[in-house]
């Protein structure tokens, strides 16, 4: 299955839900154009869902770490939630796990940001 | 050959959406081989890696360098050798992934993955041109 991503917003934080494979070609290219496309609209704190993400390649880690590079050098911060073990053991191979902040629980990632306090409330 | 033997010979274009065409083929004898989930996903990733070094670093996408791909599974092993026709690579030469400095530098994984995920991992230059990749896993049970 090639990959899809869709998008949701929570308050300033994006969510990119990754469904398929993150591989060399398409799948990576996909996933730079998302991140850089957020970037580009000034949507810095990204939160990538691996939840319905189960391979990913050599490629596609790179693309991950190009990401969070130009990321953090806009500025803000890219974050990793329910990475399969699959992926989180190429990241561990490499030695890369501990660049990227990692979460099982999506409003612990969403939290993690400190921001919510400029989510919009209903008074 | 023993009577055993099965043998797979795969010619591909310097395509990417063509190394699933081979990846259907591996997954396919590493069943046949009593392979696990797990090992015929490290199998999957490890052809995936070859395969994408020979098109793009190897042939350079070029469309009339083909790739050539041999499976062979037999009661001992299975074993892919991929071949491509490019100016090939000194392997001794390719820079750790895991050194401090090369951390997040986006390329240069997917050697390392492959020795990580098979038993014997060959890269040679070919006689006639072209870097020609071997992996390797071992089996412990007879083909059925």
């Amino acid at each position: 299955m090639q990959l899809q991503i869709n998008e949701r917003q929570i308050g300033n934080i994006v969510i990119l839900d990754l469904i398929g494979k993150i591989t060399i070609g398409d799948g990576s290219n996909q996933l730079r154009d998302a991140v850089n496309n957020l970037l580009e609209m000034g949507q810095c704190e990204i939160i990538l869902n691996f939840a319905e993400a189960g391979y990913i390649d050599s490629s596609g880690i790179g693309e991950l770490i190009s990401r969070h590079t130009t990321t953090k050098n806009r500025g803000g911060h890219l974050k990793l939630l329910a990475l399969p073990k699959k992926i989180r053991d190429l990241l561990a191979v490499t030695k890369i796990l501990g660049v990227f902040e990692t979460f099982e629980d999506e409003m612990q990632a969403v939290t993690s940001f400190g921001i919510l306090g400029e989510v919009p409330r209903v008074h | 050959m023993s009577l055993a033997e099965k043998l797979v010979e795969i010619s591909i274009g310097s395509k990417l959406e063509l190394i699933d065409v081979v990846t259907l083929s591996s997954d396919h004898l590493c069943k046949l081989a009593g392979f696990d989930e797990e090992e015929q996903y490290r199998v999957n990733l490890s052809v995936r890696e070859s395969l994408a070094n020979a098109i793009e670093h190897g042939n350079k996408f070029a469309d009339h360098k083909m790739v050539l791909i041999v499976l062979r599974l037999n009661d001992e092993v299975f074993s892919v050798t991929i071949r491509d026709f490019g100016e090939g690579f000194d392997p001794n030469q390719v820079p750790n992934p895991l050194d401090p400095q090369n951390l997040l530098n986006p390329d240069g994984r997917g050697i390392l993955y492959m020795r990580s995920f098979m038993d014997e991992v060959t890269l040679i230059r070919h006689a006639e041109g072209g870097m020609q990749v071997t992996l390797v896993k071992n089996r412990s049970i007879t083909v059925t």
